[in-house]
């Protein structure tokens, strides 16, 4: 198991997750923050600049990480009732 | 349709400057998202999963075609193309940007509408009945006394920090379609000796502890309604329970001190405010009735319609309703496509419904708490073009009240809040009863589904409820039989262990095929069938072994 660091831009409410150095609008570059979890969370929330910030569990995949919980997997992926709408691939979010 | 004046006007505009601003600030760091949260809220803007949430109020349900318009354009410019119609008759957008917030809400004022008290514990928008003014069985239309709500209830300074969130609903005829019963205060509008006044109810709600309200007042008079919703908040605000925020609501209140003591209490609270003399004056009321006047309707409309077209006879008998004016019929519009998001719009349907109004239905449109539009106003002579127009974007779907009508709130794929899913179950059960035949012979079916126990979705009154449920990380499914929001309020009853989703579409047509066995002939409806015969016979259905029958 892995965990996730995510939560959603300020500005726009995008959901994106930590890639290491930045934040990404896809789930599939998100990486394990492991026991860096905790401090980054805790400098994420100082920092004010993305809403509801928050340490996700995940399992590694060949496709990327799969969350734990169905609420995790549709905000990476977006409704699952609009396909239409699913999250582009992986682009640089803007915070 | 009322107008606002210099003073609405003026309140709606200063508010949006003062969260232009606030959100500067925020955006600059200047102020926290703790400080900030609770300022975007009284906004109406809330993080969801995916994005901000923005919820438009739509006063009692009513709108222009201009307003439509507007909301269509929002869609298109702010979100991505599309809404969706909530059973408080409002609109929520799944995909706003703090950002682009204040320009949003600023276009929204040119069309005076608002997001003001779509959320926190002050006075929501006003609900009302979507046939007022048309309806061929009511006493008055109720609009009026809803709008000098909405006036006495925007900023109201002592209102505006209750214990929990309040919602008031009006209508004005026996047959309700507002759900009066689950709301904080009902009022139905009745005539006494000659005289308009309300019957109160108070106490009801949904959420996790769902109650029917008490009738606390057989008759108020109209003139002294203000006062005596004023008297009812001010024992709730005194004494509503701020310690426990599941225990807040007003039902809780009630339920607690009993009906008959909280009575007691609003007439002792009355007694002092009464003689204040807070009630409008005759002249206000007067204003505003007179901006519900009927519009000029033409006395010459024929007043028969040609059926010839069984399709559009199937829609006339299942969605158009009878009119106090001859010649003119009440049009629903279906937002229940099968196989589509209930209550979602697209900016382009937006754009069709408004134009359709300014064409046959005298620009105006109504939202339904069971989240479909209504042209209340349609020359039945235009029924035809009507619904010619409207089957050309897939609005004319001839569904109203029947299994595929289904209420979804947004669940899992947009709430914050949720357990599990509603859309795709409501998608899969409208999908097994996609045949109309099938549909018409099971007749009038209410079936309502909320993601988590607070209940939006309005569940517990649904003849057949159904709640998401969290059941160690998987999504399930809760059954409930039994439930009316109408003026026969009943409160759904849990049937058994859940299911997960695929599980509950199957124990929904079980529960379908069983009443249409048990029931008394096909004029018998689910919910009568279910107060006749009780749980059994739907529990021995759903929960019959594999292979045994029964
Ligand atoms: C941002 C999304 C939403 C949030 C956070 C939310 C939150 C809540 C909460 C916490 C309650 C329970 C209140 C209580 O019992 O004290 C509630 C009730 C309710 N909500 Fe929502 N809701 C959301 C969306 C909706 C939608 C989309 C609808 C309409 C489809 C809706 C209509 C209602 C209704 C009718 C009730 C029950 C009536 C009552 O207040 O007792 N809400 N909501
Ligand atoms: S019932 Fe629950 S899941 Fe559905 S909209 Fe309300 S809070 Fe969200």
């Amino acid at each position: 198991m892995i965990r996730l660091l995510t939560g959603n831009v300020l500005e726009t409410g995008d959901v994106v997750w930590w890639t290491g150095s930045n934040w990404s609008l896809a789930l599939r570059d998100a990486v394990d923050v492991g026991p860096d979890g905790d401090a980054l969370l805790a400098r994420t929330v100082a920092a004010e600049r993305i809403n509801d910030p928050a340490l996700v569990d995940a399992e590694p995949t060949r496709d990327g990480p799969r969350p734990r919980t169905m609420r995790e997997r549709v905000r990476g992926a977006g409704p699952t009732v609009r396909a239409d709408l699913n999250r582009p691939n992986s682009i640089e979010a803007t915070a | 349709m009322y107008r606002y004046d210099q003073y609405d006007q003026s309140m709606v505009d200063a508010r949006v400057d003062e969260f232009r601003d606030q959100v500067a600030r925020r955006l600059a760091n200047e102020i926290t998202e703790d400080q900030f949260k609770p300022l975007r809220l009284m906004n109406g803007l809330y993080l969801q999963l995916h994005a901000y949430m923005l919820r438009v109020a739509v006063p009692y349900g009513t709108l222009s075609g201009t307003q439509m318009r507007m909301l269509g354009h929002i869609a298109r410019k702010y979100d991505r193309g599309y809404g969706h119609f909530t059973t408080r008759q409002n609109i929520q957008y799944n995909w706003i940007k703090l950002s682009e917030a204040p320009d949003l809400l600023a276009e929204l004022a040119t069309v005076e509408m608002h997001a003001i008290q779509t959320s926190g514990n002050c006075i929501r928008n006003i609900s009302s009945d979507q046939f007022a003014g048309a309806a061929a069985d009511e006493v008055a239309d109720p609009r009026p006394y809803a709008e000098l709500l909405r006036q006495w209830s925007s900023f109201h300074p002592e209102f505006s920090f209750l214990p929990r969130k309040f919602k008031i609903a009006v209508i004005a005829t026996d047959v309700d379609r507002a759900a009066i019963q689950l709301h904080d205060i009902g009022l139905q509008l009745v005539r006494k000796d000659g005289e308009l006044g309300f019957k109160v109810w108070v106490g009801g709600g949904m959420g996790r502890t769902p109650m029917i309200g008490h009738v606390i007042r057989e008759f108020i008079p109209a003139r002294q309604y203000l006062s005596y919703c004023e008297a009812v908040l001010r024992v709730y605000n005194r004494y509503g329970r701020r310690d426990n925020i599941y225990k807040a609501r007003i039902k809780i209140l009630v339920h607690e001190l009993g009906a008959a003591e909280f009575t007691r209490q609003v007439e002792a609270e009355w007694a002092i405010l009464e003689p204040l003399a807070l009630d409008a004056p005759q002249a206000e009321y007067d204003r505003i009735v007179a901006q519900f006047a009927d519009p000029e309707f033409d006395v010459a409309a024929p007043d028969s319609v040609d059926r010839s077209d069984p399709d559009f006879a199937l829609w006339l008998d299942q969605n158009v309703h009878a009119h106090k004016q001859p010649g003119y019929a009440i049009a629903t519009i279906s937002l229940k496509p099968v196989g589509g998001i209930p209550g979602d719009a697209t900016a382009d349907q937006m754009d069709l419904i408004a134009d359709l109004a300014a064409r046959f239905a005298h620009d105006e449109i109504r939202v339904t708490h069971s989240q479909n539009l209504v042209l209340a106003h349609v020359r039945k002579a235009d029924l035809y073009a009507l619904w010619t127009a409207l089957e050309g974007a897939g609005l004319a779907t001839p569904n109203l009240d029947l299994v595929t009508d289904i209420i979804a709130c947004p669940g899992l794929d947009y709430c914050a809040l949720a357990n599990a899913r509603s859309i795709p179950v409501a998608q899969k059960i409208a999908e097994r009863f996609a045949d109309l035949d099938r549909q018409h012979d099971i007749g009038e079916l209410k079936i309502k589904i909320s993601g988590c126990i607070n209940a939006c979705g309005h569940h517990h009154a649904g003849h057949i409820g159904i709640l998401g449920v969290d059941k160690k990380g998987e999504e399930a499914y809760q059954l409930s039989l039994g439930g009316s929001g109408a003026e026969d309020a009943s409160l759904a009853k849990i049937l058994g262990p859940g299911f997960s989703e695929a599980g509950v579409v199957d124990a929904v047509e079980k529960v379908i095929e069983a009443y249409r066995v048990v029931r008394s002939g096909p004029g018998e409806r689910f919910l009568d069938t279910y107060r006749r015969v009780g749980a059994e016979p739907f529990k021995a259905a759903v929960y019959a072994p594999a292979g045994a029958t029964s």
